[in-house]
């Protein structure tokens, strides 16, 4: 085996991986003061990617300014979905809210499918982030190793706010009892909305960090988004620190899965997923 | 109620009639025959959803897998149609035991999250195994000759043969339910903890429950495989599972009948409006989901029976939505 196949397998593994990790974030924040498992997660990652492209295709927004722009506008559509829709199912079974963004989902890649067709679209790298760096152990493409940090970033932040800040503590505390949040005098129902659309930029913006190194289809958050939903379960989704663990880990499992044995690269976290269901059913950070 | 029970009865007869007459009426057998593959499908999974209350989002891989177990044994090894179809059920009996038990290790929408992946699973082995033709799946399936007598290649003795098993599986789906069995389930659909203390081994039920369900969900991949002479991956993928929740969420869960209306009514749109609106009947299914779960989360024929049942006893408490 070479050692820089192996290691270039292992960085994308870790591309991958920082892409599992900021949707199960998400995912994870949702859940936690919603009780909603969204499955629309893939198909706001997708809007993300098409916001970024078609912004660049008509508008010539750049890169760095989609970066910005497409979680701020795919955010505020998720404020207007759950205030117009997922608000009417809270207080029922959490399978309605999974059903409904699942509906969602179909809407969306649906739509994207009919206007832009099945084949997909790339976005070309950004000038300042083309190349790679010679390591000389390896070349490591430099639009990678953005991603990788960038994602870091983003997810230590989000931990960071959501465990060490007084906005966190007070999302925290919706989470064990609104109720009661709300007779202090907190607005619950805007930091819920808010919530779900700070949760879904956070798939967006997934989205444009992966349109340069994926293709962007109408169908490339489906495919995404039962994997990290398969992360979850192998996370347990009651913790933000091991979402974003399991996560990159699982990514980089995939990566190697891919030198050893490429066959198996799709299954593998599917596999681990029933494992861990057999030794560990709450999940391995998880709480029944 | 024996009133009820009469008008049931007259429907039920008269619907039977129709489906014996519909293919003499003009309507084209295979069409009939796919939606009553699907009917079947949408019953087996309400079993599973409208009794067991477990939201299972993999049912294309037993019914998918099943069709290929079936095509495979009829085109590479000539084998009969009874023995290929029951090899089909036996197999997703199998691999439902294989992913229920994984799967009632965990509750709700992690049981949903769970069988979604599995169901992924098989998806993946089917593209990549060198059994199921890859991305062109299996072509060019005979029906061949049930038990040496009947010639399936006609399309009314297929149509009358796919006819009798669904009724069949209609009739053992309702004896499940109305058996000891089916209380217990549906004990364990209301309250989990209570159906423990009083002594059931709930993961028993559970089990036997999702396999039941993914056996006739079998029958009806292997069946739907013979009728249309193919199996493809779009058997086995997730948007299949997807298809068949809406079929029993709009039909009515929990509902005997409400399974074979939703199928009926999203079969049907499938084939004529995608003449219409070509490409849109994805996101069209997508909006229905959407205005199924605000608005009428009984469904068709759940709305009707409530109404029924409030018009027969009029007061402030009508009967309970499914929560």
């Amino acid at each position: 085996m070479p050692v820089p196949v192996l290691l270039g397998q292992l960085t994308l593994g870790l591309v991958n991986g920082s892409f599992y990790a900021l949707l199960s974030l998400g995912l994870a924040v949702i859940f936690g003061l919603m009780g909603v498992v969204n499955f629309a997660h893939g198909a706001f990652y997708t809007l993300g990617a098409f916001a970024a492209l078609l912004g660049l295709q008509y508008l010539g927004i750049n890169y760095w300014v989609a970066l910005l722009l497409a979680p701020l506008a795919v955010g505020l559509l998720g404020v207007l979905v759950e205030r117009l829709l997922l608000r009417h199912l809270y207080g029922l079974d959490p399978l309605y809210g999974l059903l409904l963004t699942f509906g969602l989902a179909l809407i969306v890649e649906g739509s994207l499918h009919q206007v832009f067709g099945a084949s997909g679209q790339s976005y070309p790298v950004p000038e300042s982030l083309a190349g790679a760096l010679n390591l000389h152990f390896m070349f490591l493409p430099l639009y990678r190793a953005w991603v990788i940090l960038a994602s870091l970033v983003i997810c230590f932040s989000t931990w960071f706010v959501i465990e060490r800040t007084r906005l966190g503590a007070t999302l925290r505390a919706a989470t064990e009892n609104a109720p009661l949040l709300q007779a202090f005098g907190v607005n619950v129902p805007l930091l819920v909305a808010a919530t779900y659309g700070g949760g879904v930029a956070l798939a967006a913006l997934a989205g444009v960090l992966a349109s340069p190194v994926v293709l962007v289809n109408s169908h490339m958050g489906t495919e995404l988004v039962i994997v990290v939903f398969a992360v979850v379960v192998i996370g347990g989704m009651g913790s933000i620190l091991g979402s974003i663990v399991s996560g990159l880990v699982l990514g980089l499992v995939e990566g190697f899965t891919k030198v050893i044995y490429p066959e198996a690269s799709n299954i593998v976290v599917f596999v681990i997923m029933a494992l861990v269901l057999i030794l560990r059913p709450a999940g391995l950070f998880g709480r029944e | 109620m024996n009133s009820a029970l009469r008008v049931a009865r007259i429907c039920y007869g008269l619907l039977g009639l129709l489906a014996v007459a519909l293919p003499w009426l003009g309507v084209y057998p295979v069409f009939l025959m796919k939606l009553l593959c699907f009917a079947m499908f949408a019953c087996a999974y309400n079993l599973l959803l409208g009794y067991g209350r477990m939201l299972s989002f993999g049912h294309a891989a037993f019914f998918g897998f099943a069709a290929y177990v079936t095509s495979w044994l009829v085109t590479a090894h000539g084998a009969g149609p009874a023995g290929a179809v029951l090899s089909g059920v036996a197999v997703a009996g199998l691999l439902g035991a294989l992913f229920g038990g994984l799967a009632i290790r965990r509750r709700g929408i992690y049981f949903a999250m769970i069988t979604l992946a599995l169901g992924q699973l098989v998806y993946f082995v089917c593209l990549e195994a060198p059994f199921t033709g890859g991305e062109n799946g299996l072509q060019g399936v005979p029906r061949g000759t049930l038990l040496g007598v009947l010639p399936l290649r006609s399309d009314m003795v297929m149509y009358y043969l796919v006819l009798t098993l669904f009724v069949a599986v209609f009739l053992f789906i309702r004896r499940v339910v109305h058996s000891p069995f089916g209380h217990v389930l549906r004990a364990i659909r209301e309250n989990e903890a209570r159906a423990i203390s009083l002594g059931y081994d709930i993961n028993r039920y559970k089990l036997l429950a999702f396999v039941l369900s993914a056996a006739l969900t079998g029958l009806a991949g292997s069946l739907n495989a013979l009728v249309l002479g193919f199996a493809t991956l779009s058997d086995v993928q997730q948007s299949t599972s997807g298809e068949v929740i809406l079929m029993t969420l709009l039909g009515g869960t929990g509902t005997f009948f409400g399974p074979v209306v939703g199928a009926a009514l999203v079969i049907t749109l499938q084939e004529y409006l995608s003449d219409v609106v070509g490409g849109w009947v994805s996101a069209i299914i997508g909006v229905i989901f959407v205005a199924c779960v605000l608005s009428f989360r009984r469904g068709i024929v759940g709305e009707i029976e409530a109404l029924r049942l409030r018009r027969a006893h009029p007061g402030p408490a009508g009967p309970a939505e499914p929560a």
